[in-house]
């Protein structure tokens, strides 16, 4: 018998401090298939957030740098520009990207920096203990919407991929799930596709994830994809938002 | 013939190899907890196991190893 | 060194962090220092640099830490507001014990405050550059040349302590213009970068760049370890001038463009039979106590000149501790004391006049 699935190689042997069933886990195992089949481990460093992915620098095996909240795409620009031909990537979560770093998410973008962004939005802040995040979605009940969220005073998410796909320096922008194997294995072609570009020095590329937040959403691990694909799905579509080489 | 086997020491229990497996023959363990407490998945009947892996791609931990 | 070029204060800052080896400059506009950037952003693309005007001075810092990450030489300027904006970032940078040169060409505070010249950032730059347990290097030039040469210590000395390093300059020294020469590329001297996240290249095992540390007694362990290389860098890298200072009865403490004030009402001062000298620090952090302290056996009383509503004076009167009179003479908001003014507290100083 021959092996068909293990943990990929870029995974370091560390125990992931993830909640039972998060999709965080998820989505750093497709991330490190990533880099062992591309063969970049040598070559890659990797950029981790403030919030639940954290400690992802003690996950990865690639050289990590741990960023300020919200600043891992200028912590990335700094490395990029300063090593053109390592491969950088952030992993960031929907507070990090979309709320405190909005500007360095939206400017990176727009130049154009040729750095590959592993965005994952699970609609709450799950590190402080389930408060609203810029994705929450209307109505959701988190700790700082306990009534659900009100859009008339806690304003609507933001739909990251729609907004940065009208920047002309974003070259692929696309929207994947990890609710189930098959969209799992979708999410995985998106990642290979960003961090490809990256090596072709085709520029700004960002997967955007649906993620899981199954302590957070007070629902099992089973039942938290369920209500992803029941709630999140319809709100923020999966798809490519952009993909320069396609347009040409 | 095909073989999944579970990490126990790193499995957390959370039941999603358990929803995918087309098989049914994932369960979580009744009974007994690894050392951090969790009911491990473990297998009912290897026999029917078609490696085709989808447990390992759900599980978050890179708990599960797919033989074929 | 180069044979002597006359040169503006910024521009000054900006070529010779060029040839200290600085080819990665990051920042954002902002009133006084808008030279220094204007200058890279001519230079950097024709020596194969980068110039990235930031979308801000917090993604600027971050930027920063990024290529100090990388291990390679890197700075960012600009001017109090915009350091305010750096501050968390240069917290990072110290936390994870990254390198890196930060010019603060200071401006009048607080708020907008306003854009002449100030030095009313010496709190910020020596006791709280940001939050946490931390020193950053601190060097204050007074004139053009010292400028170059201090740019080139900044980025060795950061490199063999692994500490951010600022020069703390104002909006007279930016905008001065001396004959200066510049030293080669040659003279910079290499240090260990092992810890730079360079990509392992399989022949080794990752390198992590960090400042998290949740286990209270890991952190305290790795702070207490940092203050063991400041306690170094205090005892070894202090650096001050003294003017004047053997037969001294009065001592004038004073840094950056207000020293230069001082000496010419020093020499007022002794034309008039008024024995009194310079104490200048150049490294503002570690200050200079010794000096103060030696001073404490010699002088009647020590009188610090500041920009500011007087901030360094409490670290001067920290290492007198009493001994002798402290006073405090200085203008804000913009306003540069004369030597008659300095003249006139010095001779207030123990009824002197």
């Amino acid at each position: 018998m021959a092996i068909v699935y293990q943990k990929p190689k870029a995974l370091s042997d560390d125990v992931l401090h993830y909640c039972p069933g998060c999709t965080h886990g998820v989505i750093h195992k497709l991330v490190a298939e990533v880099i062992d089949e591309l063969g970049i481990e040598g070559k890659t460093v990797g950029i981790a957030p403030v919030g639940c992915s954290v400690f992802a620098y003690n996950y990865f095996n690639c050289d990590m740098v741990e960023a300020a909240h919200g600043r891992a795409p200028a912590v990335a620009t700094g490395l990029k520009r300063s090593m053109p031909d390592n491969v950088i990537f952030t992993y960031q979560g929907d507070g990090d990207l979309a709320a405190i770093g909005t500007a360095e998410t939206v400017h990176s973008a727009t130049r154009g920096e040729n750095i590959t962004i592993i965005f994952v939005n699970n609609a709450i802040y799950g590190m402080t203990g389930g408060q609203m995040a810029p994705t929450t979605l209307p109505n959701q009940v988190t700790q700082t919407t306990p009534y659900g969220r009100d859009v008339a005073t806690a304003g609507y998410p933001v739909h990251v991929c729609e907004m940065l796909s009208t920047l002309d320096g974003v070259a692929y922008a696309e929207r994947v799930s990890v609710d189930s194997v098959p969209n799992i294995r979708k999410a995985k072609a998106a990642i290979k596709k960003a961090f490809q570009n990256q090596i072709d020095k085709k520029g700004f590329s960002i997967v955007e994830i649906l993620s899981s937040c199954p302590t957070n959403w007070g629902l099992s691990p089973v039942d938290a994809l369920q209500w992803l694909r029941d709630n999140m799905m319809p709100y923020y579509p999966l798809g490519v938002y952009k993909d320069k080489e396609a347009e040409k | 013939m095909a073989k999944m086997t579970v990490n126990e020491g790193i499995c957390k229990g959370c039941g999603l190899c358990v929803s995918v497996c087309p098989k049914k023959i994932i369960v979580l363990a009744k009974g007994r907890l690894n050392a951090k407490g969790y009911s491990p998945a473990e297998v009912t009947d290897q026999s029917a196991c078609i490696g085709c892996a989808m447990c390992g791609i759900m599980c978050p931990d890179s708990a599960i190893t797919v033989e074929k | 060194m180069s044979e002597r070029v006359l040169v503006k204060g910024n521009e000054a800052l900006a070529e010779a962090a060029i040839r200290a080896g600085c080819r990665h400059f990051f920042g954002y506009p902002i009133t006084p220092q808008t030279e220094v950037a204007a200058y890279m952003a001519r230079k950097m693309p024709k020596i194969g640099g980068t110039y990235l005007q930031a979308e801000s001075e917090v993604a600027a810092i971050n930027m920063v830490y990024g290529a100090a990450a990388a291990g390679v030489r890197v700075m960012t300027s600009s001017s109090s507001p915009g350091i305010s904006l750096k501050s968390e970032g240069i917290s990072y940078l110290a936390g994870s014990d990254l390198p890196c040169l930060i010019i603060n060409v200071q401006r009048g505070g607080p708020g907008l405050g306003g854009i002449q010249p100030s030095q009313a950032d010496y709190w910020q730059a020596t006791r709280a550059p940001g939050h946490g347990d931390l020193h950053v290097l601190v060097y204050a030039p007074n004139n053009v040349q010292e400028m170059v040469n201090l740019v080139f210590q900044a980025y060795d000395k950061a490199e063999e302590y692994r500490v951010p390093a600022m020069i703390l300059a104002d909006g007279l020294l930016g905008q001065m213009m001396e004959p200066v020469s510049f030293p080669e590329e040659g003279e910079i001297k290499q240090h260990d970068k092992s810890w730079a996240v360079t990509g392992h290249k399989n022949q080794r095992k990752h390198n992590i760049v960090n400042s998290l540390y949740l286990k209270a007694d890991e952190l305290e362990q790795t702070v207490i370890e940092r203050f063991q290389r400041y306690a170094k860098i205090e005892a070894e890298e202090t650096m001050v001038e003294e003017y004047l200072m053997e037969d001294a009865e009065y001592a004038i403490v004073a840094f950056g463009a207000t020293s230069r004030i001082a000496k010419a009402a020093i020499q007022q001062l002794r034309e008039q039979g008024l024995k009194v000298g310079l104490i200048r620090p150049i490294t503002l952090w570690p200050f200079p106590k010794q000096a103060i302290i030696d001073a404490c056996d010699k002088v009647k009383g020590f009188l610090t000149v500041e920009m500011s509503m007087g901030q360094m004076v409490d670290d001067v009167r920290l290492a007198v501790n009493g001994r002798k009179p402290v006073e405090f003479f200085g203008h804000t908001g913009g306003i540069v004391p004369t030597p008659a003014e300095i003249v006139e507290a010095v001779k207030e100083m123990g009824g002197a006049k």
